[in-house]
């Protein structure tokens, strides 16, 4: 068991390394071309990229680790239930605060005391902080979600520190 | 008393998986960002160092644990009570110095590197090498200056981790933390 401690500070340090626009201290050679540079995006899309794709890598590997039976889950709202419920008791001990969906396949996951935003403070004072610590989460979430079969995409919003919303819109192939 | 009624401040535990497959994914990242290992070694060492000084405010909170007054019990702490707060083990302390400024923890299983096996490519690579930075970062803000380095590692054919732990001086209270 480790300390969820330990992740929120793992956490911030990925956020501090990977979010800064242009990361490039001390590496060797100036003429390596990455696929990010090749896109040419600057430098906030690439970092909410990056660290998305973290959390995606991650939530991929976290959803075949959780138990066996949610593996057959077939319909979509059985899936996002096991978001809201399993992954989130694995990832921050609690569960989703409330899950709403449009029946078209849009769904809004809400969380009132997100526990990455939670040391931030309340209200909305750092509220322009907010959205490069939503990044990860909304990579697991989609991560997750392709390993149970599903194609979508997630997006987040803050109004009001800590409580946070992710959307999530499935996408029809 | 005033421990007892802390109920709320106490941490929640989590499975370290979560922990371990997001190190790895950051690892990977870096791989990508940096071309050398010794870059990518550097970049951890320094993440953990910024991680360090912060853990170890929520571990003096948590602990109980006054003020060390020579190295062996700096090592005892943080095998059997940082080491098991934090990571879920306990590793064993060995190969003292004669002048009981250097020791080894040994760490038979590291949950860093469940799942992980390193490619030929990375041969230089320091896999958790983040635990350095995170020693010496926490260390540091109890006025202690050490070196924390890996002798041995499981990831390169090694029997157990080894973390070798050298005592360089006690910081005065009156220089700034960091200065050399």
């Amino acid at each position: 068991m480790a300390d969820a401690v330990l992740f929120e500070f793992l956490h911030t340090e990925m956020v501090a390394e990977l979010w800064a626009p242009d990361a490039d201290p001390g590496s060797g050679s100036a003429d390596r071309i990455t696929p990010q540079h090749k896109a040419g995006l600057s430098g906030k899309k690439k970092s909410w990229s990056v660290l998305e794709g973290l959390g995606f890598r991650v939530g991929q590997a976290l959803g075949e680790r959780l138990p066996r039976e949610t593996l057959a889950v077939r319909e979509e709202l059985d899936a996002l239930k096991f978001l809201c419920k399993d992954l989130w008791a694995a990832m921050f001990q609690k569960h989703m605060d409330g899950l709403r969906t449009n029946h078209q396949g849009t769904y809004v996951l809400q969380d009132n005391n997100f526990p990455l935003l939670l040391t931030m403070g309340s209200g909305s004072q750092y509220i322009e902080e907010a959205p490069k610590f939503l990044a990860f989460t909304c990579g697991l979430l989609c991560g997750a979600l392709h390993t149970l079969g599903f194609r979508s995409l997630v997006t987040a919003s803050v109004t009001a520190l800590p409580a946070c919303k992710f959307q999530v819109v499935m996408q029809k192939s | 008393m005033s421990r007892q009624a802390n109920r709320g401040t106490e941490s929640k535990k989590m499975s370290s998986e979560l922990f371990t497959l997001t190190y790895g994914a950051l690892v990977t990242q870096l791989c990508k960002d940096y071309e050398s290992d010794e870059d990518v070694n550097k970049q951890l060492d320094r993440m953990g160092y910024n991680i360090g000084v912060r853990l170890i405010e929520d571990f003096l909170a948590r602990s109980n644990v006054g003020r060390c007054h020579d190295f062996r019990e700096t090592a005892d702490v943080i095998a059997k009570v940082a080491f098991k707060m934090y990571l879920g083990i306990t590793p064993s302390i060995t190969n003292w110095s004669p002048a009981g400024d250097e020791f080894s923890l040994i760490l038979e299983n590291n949950p860093l590197v469940d799942f992980v096996e390193l490619p030929d490519s990375h041969s230089s690579l320091i896999y958790s090498n983040l635990l350095c930075g995170v020693l010496r970062g926490a260390l540091e803000m109890v006025q202690m200056a050490v070196e924390a380095k890996f002798v041995q590692d499981t990831l390169k054919g090694d029997g157990v981790t080894e973390i070798r732990m050298r005592f360089l001086r006690r910081i005065e209270d009156n220089l700034p933390a960091g200065e050399e």
